[in-house]
């Protein structure tokens, strides 16, 4: 008896120091906002290095689009856009880092699909650039086409939707291609100088950023095909929906500011306005802020410290910046573009 | 009889016997091991299902929809993920054994250099193991990649070998070869010259026991492995066709292809484990004691049979572990291929699968599998070839 008495109770013991050991913790919802508000601070996936989207200086400074945005969540959830931690990633790592909790968004050009959005467990906050796909080539081939890249060989970044749409695209149009992926795109742009390979692929808004790191750029132009829907945008984590709302609706604060013509020079003076929509997205009128657990004026502190979508735009990739891209796609709706957001009531 | 039985010691109650303590502690052991295994499993099955992220083997079936550079076995785009498995895996294979063979032949020559009476030789020996085996290996494959290879000429300005293979940026350009009917016989024929020069060594040895008398079995033996076939092959009217590689559009087009990805991990590989093997290597021929040459050479053996005869086969036994070491970490750090864009298991599989399909956790539980299975069997297969060189204690 004594046997089976010792022995049921060093089994108990030892079965219930196993289970403390390897308990982690469920995450509820909310959870991301509560661990971000301990940590003092969000952290955020960004690219490798892409100009306009996310690139580091020499003084490790970052700046871009997607740099912007986690600025602009952090401005909602701390008021001080400084509080974002970034970490770089390759296309391959983004999505794991996603899931397993390194990050809390990723704000890295990642295009919306339904299976990103079902099976691999992530919500997509919005969009913050409608982007497709294109080709860049060097003028010396004299390639005036994508059809006429019968036989090319193709550099592309390893475990994106580029990857994909690439081979769609040569099948649908009974074309042969040799692939080589590389997992970052600065060794993608070095094999294209290098002649490794004819032809690199990706987002157009990437191969403008890439033509710009070029030696030469003069040398290499944009095929004028698009072969691809990319709506680039913030990922978070699927099962937390307090957080999914906040990076979501910072996003669309950042449109509807600029529907309304608030900017980060106005928006003291906005404060005053007449104009019922312009209180209520300023937290002058209606108390809209407290509903997502945040400072009742998080959106005007957004805007007034990071910008509205056009500011951004404009500084990062648009008229102000070395890529001068067109608003394009990216104007506003009523400006004939995608770029559309709820109303704040 | 009853007298020494009470003078021995009361036996002990059993929870202070050594013998069944030794056995609860264990099995707690056991099953505290068990319980926390089967703890992390369930808490991932939880935590994947609480985020939404699907689970299982079913996404092996999906279809693949990119695109790899380099395929052993049908592949395109729409095969299944279990296929691009299979491409990985094999290219995997392909360049760690063809590692595995340069790196040993190119050790072992460096080898017995090293130990060479040539001073010149000697040195140059010396100062090859010493840059290889200090620089860190990713560094060298990027030297090989990104320096050396990259300085190749365009594809229009190729370097042709012989009009028949060419070298540039994409790669190096071979004939590829094509069996015509026929090659059947010439593959028959190979395998009878197998058959009998396994035959005539046989035959060989048991003279040479009976007699004395040797033959030159090396000589015969390649003569009938080149004859046999060769000579069949020209009665069958040469069933064998070349595909030459040419230049259309932008590129060479047929003809077999060494891309540059593959070629400079196989350099790097190659000369990176070499230097070590080098180095096992001088360290079993300096393990065999000078006598037993000096005792050879007293027999009349000359200093070629004497390496073949009485060193080596002394010599192997010292080299076999750690030379299966290295042959281990060849094969696993061939999976630096994925910084060089080389689509092996690590690169392919267990990067752009997983990122297409989001499974990290069956992805890398996969990978981890594959290279766990690889390294095992080449252990066995060194640990069998160790004992026959082993030591036979009579």
């Amino acid at each position: 008896m004594n046997l089976t008495k010792s022995l049921t109770k060093s089994l108990t013991a030892t079965f219930a120091a196993v289970c403390l050991l390897a308990s982690v913790s469920a995450v509820q919802a909310g959870a991301t906002l509560d661990a971000i508000k301990k940590n003092g601070f969000i952290k955020c996936g960004v690219s490798d290095g892409l100009p306009g989207f996310s690139y580091a200086d020499e003084k490790g400074n970052y700046s871009g689009i997607d740099v912007d945005v986690c600025r602009a969540v952090a401005a909602a959830v701390f008021g001080d856009p400084k509080k974002v931690k970034f970490t770089p990633l390759t296309a391959k790592e983004r999505l794991t880092a996603l899931q397993s909790g390194e990050i809390d968004v990723l704000s890295r050009n990642t295009t919306w699909t339904s299976s990103r959005d079902s099976a691999q467990g992530m919500n997509f906050t919005g969009v913050t650039y409608y982007d497709g796909q294109g080709f860049l080539i060097n003028k010396k081939l004299g390639v005036k086409s994508a059809k006429e890249l019968d036989g090319a060989t193709v550099c592309v970044q390893a475990g994106t939707t580029t990857e994909l749409n690439l081979s769609d695209y040569f099948r649908a149009h009974k074309m042969k291609f040799t692939p080589i992926s590389y997992d970052k795109s600065d060794e993608s742009a070095k094999s294209l100088e290098a002649g490794r390979c004819d032809v690199l692929t990706s987002d157009q808004s990437q191969l403008y950023a890439q033509r710009i790191k070029l030696a030469k750029p003069d040398e290499f132009i944009v095929l004028p095909e698009v072969i691809s829907k990319e709506p680039l945008g913030p990922v978070v984590r699927h099962g937390d929906d307090d957080w999914f709302d906040i990076v979501k609706w910072t996003l669309f604060v950042m449109v509807d500011a600029e529907e309304l013509g608030v900017n980060s020079k106005n928006v003291e003076e906005m404060k005053k306005s007449a104009n019922p929509d312009i209180k209520r997205l300023l937290g002058v009128e209606g108390g809209k802020g407290k509903d997502f657990g945040l400072a009742n004026d998080w959106m005007a502190v957004v805007i007034a410290q990071v910008g509205n979508y056009g500011e951004i735009f404009d500084r990062n990739v648009g008229k102000d910046s070395p890529l001068k891209i067109e608003r394009g796609l990216n104007a506003l709706w009523t400006q004939g573009g995608l770029q559309y957001a709820p109303p704040v009531r | 009889m009853t007298e020494q039985a009470a003078s021995l010691p009361p036996k002990p109650p059993f929870w202070n016997d050594p013998h069944i303590r030794a056995i609860v502690f264990q099995a707690v052991a056991l099953i505290a091991a068990i319980a926390f295994g089967w703890r992390i499993f369930d808490n991932t099955q939880d935590n994947l299902s609480r985020l939404g992220i699907a689970s299982g083997f079913d996404f092996l079936s999906s279809s693949a929809g990119f695109d790899i550079i380099q395929t052993l076995i049908p592949y395109s785009a729409a095969s299944s993920y279990g296929q691009v498995f299979w491409v990985a895996l094999l290219n995997t294979l392909l360049v760690s054994a063809l590692g595995i063979i340069f790196a040993t032949l190119l050790g072992f020559i460096i080898g017995v250099a090293r130990l060479s009476k040539n001073w010149l030789i000697a040195k140059l020996a010396l100062i090859y193991i010493e840059i290889f085996r200090n620089i860190p290996l990713l560094l060298q494959i990027f030297f090989w990649y990104f320096a050396v290879l990259r300085a190749m000429p365009s594809p229009r300005q190729s370097l042709s070998l012989g009009g028949t293979a060419f070298l540039n940026i994409r790669g190096l350009y071979l004939p590829a070869p094509h069996f015509q009917p026929g090659s059947g016989w010439v593959l028959a024929a190979l395998g009878i010259a197998i058959i009998l020069v396994i035959m005539l060594v046989r035959w060989a040895r048991q003279r040479q026991m009976a007699t004395g008398q040797s033959f030159p079995v090396l000589r015969m033996s390649l003569a009938l492995l080149l004859s046999v076939p060769l000579a069949v092959f020209w009665l069958m009217g040469s069933p064998l066709h070349w595909e030459y590689p040419e230049l259309r559009g932008f590129n060479f087009q047929g003809g077999l292809v060494i891309i540059p990805e593959m070629a400079s991990l196989l350099l790097a590989l190659s000369i990176y484990t070499a230097a070590f093997i080098a180095e096992i290597v001088r360290a079993g021929i300096q393990a065999v004691s000078h006598g037993q040459t000096e005792a050879s050479f007293s027999l009349g053996l000359n200093s070629h049979l004497t390496l073949r005869l009485i060193i080596l086969p002394q010599a192997l036994r010292v080299i076999i572990p750690p030379l299966t070491n290295q042959y281990l970490n060849l094969t696993k750090n061939s999976s630096l291929a994925a910084a060089i864009g080389y689509p092996d298991l690590v690169a392919a599989f267990a990067g752009t699968v997983l990122n297409q399909t989001g499974q990290a956790i069956e992805c890398i539980a996969i990978t981890m599998a594959v290279y766990l299975t690889i390294s095992l069997l080449i252990s066995l297969m060194m640990n069998w070839y160790n004992r026959q060189v082993a030591l036979v204690e009579r």
